[in-house]
């Protein structure tokens, strides 16, 4: 037998080197506001260089690489048009490895060794607020592509994906026009759960809704039978999910295990997209909703080109979705900023920003110069047997973007 | 009253799967001493093994049932590799054996990106483990998910074969033998390298088990391990080192006050509660749950 003094000199080396190992994985990287400087675009050459910055291995790679996939089409579709001022567009890739103090270092690298135009990425909340700092210093420009949680509106990005009142505002108005009168939040503990759970919050009070209940679960977390029996217990109306990544997998089957349905209760979601749909299985999704600008199945001749284009390029099994879409659109929109500045430098591009329009997928979008945003229109649908999305409510027209979501009483005191 | 009872099944549930990635390191760290940073990668092989055997085969229920041995197979034999390569050689040093595994561990994680990519997959639960028992019907419903009792069943056949292999059989008494008294066992004719090799085998094969239930629960990635080995060491910290009944007791108390806390607060607040719990008990009951009774002086 081991001796006591062996014996708890072990626990004690397993212990501590366990909790060293769990730390390695926390990380974070601040970095202070100053002053714009212009940032350096080597215009020299034939090409023109662009900078695209996605997680290409890790826990978010799943759905990155997606994203990474319709900027270079966007790219390819450009250059074989003739490129942007004369000049074709040379992609330059990074991997930010899903970690975000990563992601900071290339871009970095992106704009001070590479010298590009702009750079199109980012994915997490966690790494755009990581980058951030990196672009104003450097007085350079970003193109974020995905859905977020709004309250930030910097000048050296620009978001082509929804803010909060292109999204998750329209998704409470529906389920308010479905008569939907009690809500159980679920969500990922990390920032974009949080503030959107808060905005929820603040609507539900002005609105006569009743919160029944609030759960995060770690990022990564696959353990979910107990938040399924509290929701259960809670009997809402409806689950409004802003859970992120694989924890949906395992949260949407232990739903499904409790005995709840989309019928008996929805549950609507804003992080799962046609990509993840395939992930998760929609054996355990049918009928559930979802909020979104853009689905595989949206109408028009712009989004049909689109799909085959995409389809034709990386495979006929490849869903599209609108993370990807607003990729796409971002490239788009930035080359017609430059066509109309006539320059590549950031300052002229972003004083031609105000009202460039685009034939995106989703439909016309137009950018707003002011907050940088861009007019959207917000999509509710459901998920089907066949994994694809389908449209059941729409807002018609493009919302205008509202990142502090200013013309709405109820937010005040949120930003 | 339904909401005791099926958070109580919550946590046994919970339980069953602690008790399970715990259960092959109670006879590698707790039996041969032997901090092995790598078992969580091991725990991935088992999972990545299901993955392999459903893409070969087209029926995930039998390709469940091959992959349950064969997942000990594989896990076991990369075990064994590493206790001949490795370890052997540092049964004397185990802040070094613990550097080493950890190195190994990287290793393993970076090579499981390479050959099946950096995202995770997923795979394919038997359709006769998708169903779900119902208890009490009404309201507020009662249901045991047959997953979860699949689990719950593997964890016990496992508990009961390792015991009985531990106990019966002249293995398990040359196991014994050679963890009580290494000098002693060599002295009385045992080949001590090959028990120990066998008894990595073993512990080794069983987080290959491990990882097959898992597929169960979640997705399958690079990355699995790092998350499960932190929990597997402290069911075995809290059970008692070299405890098989101590690991599985203490693999269920951690089980269902995780549920209790998780249902009455939430999932941080429970997490945090349970390691409070733990390093409280360690600091009233250093040795764990039950003691080595020895007449060592040490």
């Amino acid at each position: 037998m081991l001796p006591i003094a062996r014996v708890r000199r072990l626990a004690a080396i397993a212990v501590a080197s366990a909790t060293a190992l769990a730390l390695t994985a926390c990380g974070a990287k601040t970095g202070e506001e100053s002053a714009n400087a212009a940032a350096t675009v080597d215009t020299s050459g034939d090409t023109i260089k662009v900078g695209l910055l996605n997680s290409l291995s890790g826990t978010m790679a799943i759905s990155e690489v997606t994203v990474r996939d319709a900027l270079m089409l966007a790219i390819e579709e450009i250059n074989a048009d003739g490129g942007v001022l004369g000049k074709q567009i040379e992609p330059i890739s990074e991997d930010g490895a899903s970690d975000w103090p990563t992601f900071a270092e290339k871009s970095e690298k992106l704009i001070q060794q590479d010298q590009v135009a702009a750079v199109f990425g980012c994915w997490t909340s966690a790494s755009r607020k990581a980058v951030l700092p990196v672009f104003e210093q450097n007085g350079s420009l970003l193109f974020y592509p995905v859905q977020y949680e709004g309250l930030e509106q910097s000048p050296n990005i620009f978001y082509t994906g929804a803010t909060t009142n292109q999204q998750i505002v329209p998704a409470l108005d529906y389920l308010v026009e479905e008569g939907v009168e009690s809500l159980y939040l679920v969500g990922s503990d990390y920032v974009f759960p949080r503030t959107a759970n808060r905005i929820i919050r603040a609507y539900a009070e002005e609105h006569g809704i009743e919160i029944v209940g609030e759960d995060y679960a770690p990022l990564g977390s696959t353990e979910f039978s107990t938040i399924a029996n509290k929701v259960e217990q809670a009997g809402a109306d409806a689950v409004f999910n802003t859970l992120n990544g694989d924890s949906n997998v395992s949260f949407f089957s232990e739903y499904a295990a409790t005995g709840l349905t989309a019928e008996t209760m929805p549950v609507l979601s804003v992080s799962i997209a046609e990509e993840e749909v395939k992930s998760i299985g929609a054996e355990n999704l049918e009928g559930q909703l979802t909020s979104w600008n853009y689905y595989q199945t949206t109408e028009g001749e712009a989004n049909e080109e689109f799909v085959a284009a995409f389809q034709e390029r990386y495979g006929a099994d490849r869903p599209t979705s609108d993370p990807m879409e607003a990729a796409y659109t971002s490239v788009y929109l930035w080359a017609a900023m430059v066509e109309e500045a006539g320059s590549f430098e950031v300052e002229d591009v972003r004083a031609a920003a105000d009202g460039i329009t685009f034939e995106a997928p989703e439909g016309t979008v137009t950018v707003d110069g002011e907050t940088q945003h861009i007019h959207k229109t917000a999509r509710i649908g459901r998920i089907g047997a066949d994994g694809l999305i389908t449209e059941v409510w729409s807002s018609e027209e493009p919302i205008r973007p509202d990142p502090y979501l200013r013309d709405y009483d109820w937010a005040e005191g949120l930003s | 009253m339904t909401v005791i009872l099926s958070q109580s099944f919550t946590g046994i549930s919970i339980g069953a799967v602690l008790l399970l990635i715990a259960l092959g390191l109670s006879l590698t760290f707790g039996q041969m001493g032997v901090i092995n940073m790598a078992h969580g990668e091991f725990i991935m092989a088992g999972a990545y093994t299901v993955y392999v055997v459903q893409k070969s085969i087209d029926s995930a229920g039998t390709s469940l049932l091959i992959s349950l041995p064969l997942a000990f197979l594989v896990a076991g034999a990369m075990g064994v590799l590493l206790e001949w390569l490795l370890i052997r050689r540092l049964y004397a040093r185990p802040l070094d054996t613990l550097l080493v595994t950890w190195g190994v561990s990287l290793m393993l994680q970076q090579l499981a990106r390479d050959i099946f990519g950096a995202p995770n997959v997923n795979a394919q639960a038997p359709s006769w483990l998708s169903g779900r028992i119902t208890l009490v019907d009404g309201e507020h419903s009662l249901t045991l998910a047959h997953s979860r009792l699949f689990i719950l069943g593997l964890a016990i056949a496992a508990v009961v074969a390792l015991t009985l292999t531990l106990r019966r059989t002249s293995l398990g008494r040359r196991i014994r033998a050679v963890v009580q008294h290494r000098d002693l066992a060599e002295a009385s004719g045992i080949a001590t390298g090959r028990v120990d090799r066998i008894t990595f085998f073993i512990g080794s094969g069983l987080a290959g088990l491990a990882g097959v239930a898992l597929t169960l629960v979640g997705p399958i990635g690079p990355t699995m391990g790092t998350n499960i080995i932190i929990d597997a060491f402290l069911v075995i910290v809290v059970g008692g080192i070299g405890q098989l009944r101590g690991a599985v007791i203490a693999a269920f108390a951690l089980g269902v006050l995780q549920a209790v806390m998780e249902y009455s607060t939430t999932v941080s607040v429970a997490r945090v509660t349970v390691l409070v719990a733990i390093v409280a008990f360690l600091q009233w009951r250093p040795q764990g749950i039950y003691t080595l009774r020895t007449r060592s002086l040490a």
